[in-house]
């Protein structure tokens, strides 16, 4: 049996604004009965465009009828600017949490108010975008991607019960892997710059290179180090923790953080320390 | 609130006539039936009384039962039995619809220089036998195929398929883990080689099972150990469960004709009460060759675990073949095998019985139900679609 939180047991026994709005503003459907799941968002905007009224329809588990009432909860009185920045980790915090498993219900809840929303401004249906990795549940590369990112996932498993994918046949768990990997900086994917870079673009990166490549390294012996400025090719660093007051900083410098730096983003980088 | 369970095709309530009779044996005939001393061979004795009862209730006899850890061992044991025996053969023969602890060692042969059929079953989870004869060849070590379906409880022709398969000289095993205490069995007239069964289905507690090896059937332990079981399954006996075994097996056969007449009975009515009040509901299987307990039960454009929450508020215990239930993604191996459609295969729910059910339980059962499926479907964005569908057909 599944633990489930009182707050999901009382959405799910009671959901809030179960139903379906006639000549809605917005509405969003996503999910499908081959998949197990499917909900049907509708809303109406008030003269502020606030959302004035907000009902769903759910097929599905427990959670996933949970998730919808909830989310309808969230989003009542909202702006949609506001409503569109609701993550299915706030869907999910606000039931007290769900089982790690039944996460994907709480990216339904999400993916469908989206939907609705793009669905009122007259956006176009959003084509498929990226490619299909898992066949069992149709689920892209970029979906899979998304969730790694948004919710800091790091294993396959992980990525099914967010998404799905892999889930069936488990043919495409490598191909998840791949993606986890690449996102999390792993793979051997070479960010090598263009040439041409901008300014902007080149300092993007290299913030980016510090923090996934050179600032968790540095904190396994107890250092850190910050980006102060970017003066052309000049990459000023502040040194801190452990690393502030070692002998061998310079060294360390030098010779991993200028050289992965170069590495990453390109190879004219003179990496300077500030004191 | 009362429980009402009819989930026993999950597990069963330990009877209080197996519980009395195991108690003195976890304190205070505690030896070991190995010893030499008394203290330890009065429970040896106890054994042999068990051995015998569960002997008892499927024709065989004493020596052609060993004592294992639960129905999946003994499935396990029995096909690693057959192809450890049998080297030179590597062709196994198994069904789509089988328990896990048939499927996922066959599926994990399969890839491990082991060539694995997996016969398909049609729209009522019966089996053509005409692709299982055509598969049999010199190379197969091993015909494993289950007496009763655990989720839709559909009888296979075991008698007819063992009959085939020893004809032409191949070990046939069937895991009857579900039928043993439900239906009659005798191995005496039903030419199986060998047989697996559970305690805990059958009144018995958890942790406790039982191969039936008919003699002269080739052997090779799946445990290795000691000298126990005479030597064909090593570790210290779990005396007091297997004593309750015996007991429970013995009251097996007395109530096998209740188990087939009253159960049957309140299956029956609590499967057509449910079908007359709720529409779009559909037994899966076979009605016609059942397990007298079991009924699985779809219901479209709803699903199983909400269904089973909802149940859950007023006690009344089942279970589902809905992915969501499982915690894996895809409904029932099952199902799929039959060709259930998603609309159904997501909503289906199995109620299985036993002979502690009472006709007020059912009652409760098909009073509460529909309004449960009501209001779920009214949540469904699939229901009224349906319906306008289905009002555009007619």
């Amino acid at each position: 049996m599944w633990e489930y939180t009182d707050k999901v047991k009382d959405h799910f026994l009671h959901p809030r604004n179960a139903g379906e709005i006639e000549d809605p503003d917005g509405m969003g459907e996503v999910g499908s009965l081959a998949c197990g799941d499917a909900l049907k968002l509708t809303f109406k905007l008030d003269e502020q465009k606030r959302i004035q009224d907000v009902k769903f329809k759910t097929f599905g588990c427990g959670s996933a009828i949970a998730s919808s009432s909830a989310l309808t909860e969230m989003v009542k009185g909202m702006t949609l600017e506001e409503a569109e920045k609701v993550t299915n980790q706030d869907i999910a915090d606000y039931l007290g949490g769900l089982p790690k498993e039944k996460m994907h219900c709480s990216v339904m809840g999400r993916d469908a108010l989206e939907k609705a929303i793009a669905h009122y401004r007259g956006e176009p249906e959003k084509k498929l975008e990226g490619e299909i990795v898992c066949e069992c549940f149709g689920v892209t590369d970029v979906e899979i991607e998304r969730a790694v990112r948004e919710n800091n996932l790091t294993a396959v498993e992980d990525i099914t019960d967010y998404t799905k994918a892999g889930g069936g046949c488990e043919s495409c768990h490598d191909k998840i892997q791949e993606i986890i990997d690449k996102v999390h900086g792993k793979a051997h994917v070479v960010h090598r710059p263009p040439p041409g870079l901008t300014n902007i673009q080149k300092i993007k990166l290299i913030q980016e290179t510090l923090e996934r490549e050179i600032k968790p390294s540095l904190k396994q012996d107890g250092g850190d180090i910050e980006l102060v400025d970017v003066d052309g090719n000049t990459v000023l660093v502040k040194l801190r923790g452990t690393c502030a007051t070692c002998v061998a900083s310079q060294v360390t410098l030098k010779h991993y953080v200028q050289s992965k730096l170069r590495e990453m983003v390109t190879p004219e980088l003179v990496v300077e320390e500030v004191q | 609130m009362k429980v009402i369970y009819t989930d026993n095709n999950a597990t069963t309530q330990v009877a209080p006539e197996v519980l009395e009779e195991m108690l003195p044996y976890f304190h205070d005939l505690y030896g070991n039936p190995s010893s030499m001393h008394t203290f330890g061979g009065q429970v040896a004795g106890k054994l042999k009384e068990a051995r015998q009862r569960v002997a008892g209730l499927i024709g065989a006899t004493a020596d052609e039962i060993l004592f294992t850890s639960c129905g999946t061992e003994s499935d396990n044991t029995a096909i690693r039995a057959a192809i450890a025996s049998q080297p030179h053969k590597k062709h196994v023969i198994t069904t789509r619809v089988e328990h896990p602890a048939v499927k996922n060692l066959c599926e994990h042969l399969d890839g491990h220089g082991y060539r694995v059929t997996f016969l398909p079953v049609d729209r009522q989870g019966r089996l053509d036998l005409e692709p299982l004869y055509k598969a049999l060849s010199h190379d197969t070590a091993i015909v494993s195929i289950m007496w009763a379906n655990n989720e839709t409880g559909v009888i296979f022709p075991v008698d007819e398929i063992a009959r085939v398969v020893r004809e032409r000289g191949v070990v046939f095993h069937t895991d009857a883990v579900q039928a043993v205490g439900k239906v009659p069995i005798d191995t005496k007239h039903f030419p199986v080689d060998m047989l697996s069964l559970s305690g805990h289905k059958l009144h018995a507690p958890k942790g406790v099972g039982a191969l039936y090896v008919r003699k002269g059937t080739k052997f090779s332990p799946f445990l290795i150990g000691g000298h126990q079981e005479k030597g064909r399954r090593g570790g210290t006996e779990n005396v007091a469960s297997i004593i309750g075994l015996g007991k429970a097996c013995e009251l097996a056969l007395e109530h096998l004709e209740e188990e087939n007449e009253r159960v049957r009975y309140l299956r029956d009515k609590l499967e057509d009460g449910i079908l007359e009040r709720i529409s779009n509901a559909m037994v899966n299987g076979d009605r016609e060759h059942r397990l007298p307990n079991t009924t699985s039960i779809s219901f479209e454009y709803v699903e199983g675990e909400a269904i089973l929450l909802m149940m859950n508020e007023f006690n009344i215990c089942a279970s589902s073949g809905s992915a969501c239930t499982s915690g894996s993604l895809e409904p029932s191996h099952v199902l799929r095998a039959m060709g259930v459609p998603f609309t159904a295969a997501h909503g289906s729910i199995r109620f299985s019985l036993s002979i502690n059910n009472t006709e007020e339980e059912v009652d409760f059962i098909i009073d509460k139900l529909p309004p449960i499926i009501e209001r779920l479907r009214e949540l469904s964005p699939f229901w009224t679609d349906s319906k306008t569908a289905a009002a555009v057909c007619s």
